[in-house]
């Protein structure tokens, strides 16, 4: 029996080498599971999408087109360049403030929420309700504080520090929870109070971890200071683009005012990997 | 000599948080940023959302529209982010390091991905009105293009970090382009492009909600036709089911990301 068995076992591993013998690999089985189920979900949502009388692809065709003659034709009409690049500044600054009120108040709560340094009680505490913070899109925390404040820069100002600082509190308690446990211990039993060693050991050493967050959070709020502007008349570039597209219908002008962003964007994209490189 | 060591510490650190605050001072003036106005609105939100914002029996009724429009809205962000994830591992490969086929192409293949990326999702929105309309596929291409973008300079990233000395390797025992690109390059960073894919999925979710807003689809215009209309009952209804899938898709790919790393 047992010499049948593995006769078989033999010939089975001539036929196919590799496959008969493959011990299972949860790993590998979740990672295809995974792939086929996002497959299979995209193939079904491209069936049950609602696609009106669209046919797709000429739809698709003028889309280029559009593109093209958008991009290649780009003018200012509604708006002068000036104007423009006002609204572009207006965008930075706007974006610039959340990251600094987020990164100031996210900076303490953050030492409150990382597991070295404070109780575990008040750290899931945090940790929870940030991530009922986060959540929340940004648009929709900036929409809620529209309907006491207006629409307009208070609301987009207080709302999008509020969904930066929950995602700052997240990255810096992490980078704190990274830190050496040996150091703080050190510290602790020479004697060093809580605030010595946040101010001594703590953030000098998690320094570059910060700001690389920072930073990141500063690219992020610059784009959703954009949507802000479209989405919820905070003012700027993209409350211009808007305008541009939704109320003067003006493909051209909306090609011009998107060169300006991408043009920003570059440079703030080559300057931050500039300052990557530095601080590594 | 430490005296002076510390004094220029000291020194440096106000230097910076001067710079700081001047530049933040200016910020609030371009803005039109009004300090009282914010401080005052948060007590205020806090207060109105506590006395209006939250679902009553009446607004349930609407339950069944607002899950078929966040089905909607869930597999926009899965379709796009799952095309985008194929579309950006050819791209990264042509334009990586280790594969590239020559530098200009792979300079080429960088800068495309840099011009999707660096257009915010809400920019793409309004562009891609203008052919498609209040139409599902505006918000599809948009999320599809940023997704683009951000996957093939990840993939690209993890490419050259992963495979290039199994590359090299192959290459030495003499295999060709594609069987290189096939059995080594495509497989062995597959943990983390996955990552990656599933990062993008929970951004996009998220984002969606905003282009949904600026394009009239899915769940995004459920929130902005109830809010507009004063129905706040039924838009906190809204946010609750946003917040659910949110956190549900988190706990999901994180649970994946365990699994898989």
């Amino acid at each position: 029996m047992s010499s049948m068995s593995s006769k078989s076992d033999g010939e089975m591993s001539k036929g196919i080498p590799n496959l008969a013998k493959k011990p299972f690999d949860k790993a590998s089985f979740v990672l295809r599971f995974t792939l086929l189920s996002m497959l299979v979900l995209t193939i079904f949502s491209f069936i049950s999408f609602d696609y009106k009388d669209i046919r797709v692809f000429a739809a698709i065709g003028e889309a280029i087109n559009n593109l093209v003659a958008m991009f290649s034709k780009a003018q200012f009409t509604n708006f002068t360049f000036q104007d423009a690049l006002l609204a572009v500044l207006v965008t930075i600054c706007l974006a610039l403030l959340t990251t600094v009120f987020g990164a100031v108040i996210a900076l303490f709560f953050g030492l409150l929420a990382a597991r070295n340094l404070s109780s575990p009680l008040l750290s899931s505490l945090i940790k929870g309700g940030v991530a009922f913070i986060r959540a929340v899109p940004t648009v929709l925390w900036v929409l809620i504080f529209a309907v006491p404040a207006g629409l307009g820069s208070v609301a987009a100002v207080i709302g999008m520090t509020f969904h930066s600082i929950g995602y700052l509190i997240k990255a810096y308690s992490e980078s704190f929870e990274e830190l050496d446990k040996g150091m703080i211990e050190a510290l602790r039993s020479s004697g060093a109070g809580w605030w010595h060693i946040v101010f001594q050991a703590v953030i000098p050493s998690s320094k570059s971890y910060l700001m690389s967050w920072t930073f990141m959070r500063f690219e992020i709020n610059c784009g959703a200071a954009v949507a802000m502007g479209a989405a919820a008349g905070a003012g700027g570039v993209g409350f211009d683009m808007f305008m541009a597209s939704s109320f003067y219908l003006d493909m051209r002008e909306v090609g011009a005012i998107t060169w300006l962003i991408l043009l920003f964007a570059l440079v703030m994209e080559t300057s931050a990997t500039h300052l990557k490189n530095k601080l590594k | 000599m430490q005296a002076s060591y510390f004094l220029k510490k000291r020194l440096s650190t106000a230097l910076f948080i001067i710079i700081l605050l001047a530049i933040t001072a200016g910020a609030v003036i371009l803005t039109g940023f009004d300090f009282m106005a914010g401080f005052a609105s948060i007590p205020k939100a806090a207060e109105w959302g506590i006395t209006q914002f939250y679902p009553t029996a009446e607004s349930l009724d609407k339950l069944p529209d607002i899950l078929d429009k966040l089905l909607e809205t869930i597999m926009l962000s899965i379709a796009s982010t799952t095309i985008a994830g194929g579309a950006a591992v050819i791209l990264a490969v042509l334009g990586s390091k280790t594969m590239q086929v020559h530098v200009i192409f792979s300079v080429i293949c960088r800068g495309i991905a840099s011009v999707f990326r660096n257009i915010d999702v809400s920019a793409w929105s309004l562009i891609l009105l203008f052919s498609f309309g209040q139409h599902v596929l505006t918000g599809f291409f948009a999320l599809f293009f940023v997704s683009f973008g951000f996957l093939t300079r990840a993939f690209t990233e993890t490419i050259d970090e992963v495979s290039s000395h199994a590359v090299e390797a192959l290459k030495a025992a003499g295999a060709g382009y594609f069987t290189i690109v096939f059995r080594s390059v495509i497989p062995s960073a597959i943990p983390r492009k996955l990552s990656w894919v599933l990062f993008m999925m929970e951004t996009n979710i998220r984002s969606a909600t905003l282009v949904g807003i600026l394009t009239g689809t899915g769940i995004g215009f459920s929130f902005d036709l109830y809010y507009k209309s004063f129905n706040y009952h039924a838009a906190s209804l809204v946010v609750i089911c946003i917040v659910a899938t949110i956190l549900a898709i988190e706990f999901v790919s994180n649970t994946i990301r365990r699994m898989i790393l």
